[in-house]
């Protein structure tokens, strides 16, 4: 397992290279919005690593009400805080990308609100956790909130679109990418899931281990 | 005792519990016409201003005071040792969440109600009443969605420790749709247009309330058992 993980970091490392080439070397300049544009390469992958993540939070959280043991509730909160990790470079990313391009920090486009809102969804998450003692009932509140959390979303996209329907929407998808710009965004998309992976394993065998001293402890005080 | 019997019984707690001790509804009701009063203020409610954000103004101070009847009233469950009583009841645990569902939604209409009723004396507001039917069906399908979320969430954060902050954080970020939606609606109405004018927000409205209801009645088990 050691050595998969260790062969997993090294990928990583070896295609965040690649990526970081592609962007900036091999991709074209685009021809309106300049160089700014090759951010977008990193934003969308680093959304749809989000997206992942929160969506391991919620088959973890369904997994953990059903079987009850609480390896599911240290996953789902491990996915959960990189999703909310990911998330956060993502409104950065894309404020970054927005000012020159849009000519203001933000805008409520559907998009960005729902990814503003998804954000406090999981900010709450954690605040809940954190004001929870028993590991028991803290796994159950949060896997109900990982749950409702995610099921929501799809919902606060689709009002956050209806609400801002009669205004002209600034982010209007691109029509076609150019066939360079689609293979770059492909590698960092690829790139970024791995490490996303890479991450998550990372920080699960971390609480995995956090769990192990806790029971140690446990049993000290039991002898002692 | 059948599931809806079951159901009843729990409202009829409620709102018998409400009539003896008159904690949840006055103070809600007092918070929300506070909240429309010290909106007069913050953006000079006159004229055409008054007709462009009376909906979101209403529904702020529904949403806030309502906030504070669910603490409230859970509160008053876990301080008296009710919810325990109500745990060992003999009924499912889904139908201790409908019951609860169902009092939140009497409670915050009723203080809604009346809130509109000093609404309209306070600002003179006659648009409240143009269409009243189709505005309490917005209410209503509105109320019942925060209730549905509301009561679910304040069963799991009055066990934690930072429980009246923890609530309105858990909260507002689910009801986003729920308020776009119920004040879109309820301006529509409000500018004298009919109710097929709002007839997506209201869908939504319903698939909300649909939808979390029926996950909410899976999921609350979890959030009760101890």
């Amino acid at each position: 397992m050691e050595r998969v993980s260790r062969i997993l970091g090294y990928t990583v490392i070896l295609f965040m290279i690649l990526s970081l080439y592609g962007a900036f070397r091999i991709a074209p300049t685009e021809r309106i919005m300049g160089d700014v544009q090759r951010i977008f390469y990193f934003h969308v992958s680093i959304a749809l690593q989000a997206f992942i993540a929160f969506f391991v939070v919620f088959i973890a959280s369904i997994v953990y009400l059903l079987k009850k043991d609480l390896l599911w509730d240290r996953l789902a909160s491990c996915a959960a805080e990189i999703g909310l990790l990911f998330t956060t470079l993502v409104l950065i990313t894309g404020m970054l990308w927005a000012r020159p391009v849009w000519n203001v920090w933000w805008t409520w486009d559907p998009r960005l609100v729902t990814t503003l809102i998804l954000w406090f969804i999981y900010v709450a998450y954690f605040m809940v956790r954190s004001a929870v003692t028993d590991p028991g009932r803290r796994a159950r509140f949060s896997a109900v909130i990982g749950i409702v959390g995610f099921i929501d979303v799809p919902i606060v996209r689709l009002s956050t679109r209806w609400w801002r329907s009669i205004h002209p929407l600034l982010s209007q998808e691109g029509g076609g990418l150019d066939p360079t710009m689609m293979k770059v965004m492909l590698l960092v998309m690829v790139t970024f899931t791995l490490f996303n992976l890479w991450l998550l394993w990372y920080r699960f065998n971390l609480a995995q281990m956090d769990k192990e001293v806790e029971d140690l402890k446990m049993t000290l005080e039991e002898g002692g | 005792m059948s599931y809806l019997r079951a159901v009843f019984t729990i409202l009829w707690k409620d709102v018998l519990l409400e009539l003896h001790t008159r904690e949840v509804i006055s103070s809600m009701l007092f918070f929300s016409i506070l909240v429309v009063v010290v909106f007069n203020f913050a953006f000079d409610l006159r004229g055409e201003e008054l007709l462009r954000y009376a909906p979101g103004v209403l529904w702020i101070a529904f949403i806030f005071a309502g906030v504070l009847g669910l603490n409230r009233s859970f509160l008053l469950e876990k301080e008296e040792g009710g919810i325990i009583g109500l745990m060992l009841s003999p009924v499912e645990r889904s139908a201790i969440y409908s019951g609860k569902v169902l009092s939140n939604l009497v409670f915050m209409i009723i203080m809604e109600v009346i809130t509109g009723v000093v609404f309209f004396f306070l600002y003179d507001f006659l648009p409240l009443y143009r269409n009243l039917p189709s505005l309490v069906f917005i209410l209503f399908l509105g109320t019942l969605g925060f209730s549905v979320i509301g009561t679910l969430f304040s069963g799991i954060t009055v066990n934690t420790k930072a429980r009246e902050i923890l609530l309105p954080l858990l909260l507002f970020p689910i009801l986003v749709p729920v308020i776009i939606a119920a004040v879109s609606a309820t301006g529509i109405v409000m500018r004298g247009e009919g109710l097929e004018e709002a007839s997506k927000w209201l869908k939504l409205l319903v698939a909300f309330d649909i939808l979390f209801f029926s996950l909410s009645i899976a999921v609350f088990e979890y959030v009760l058992e101890e």
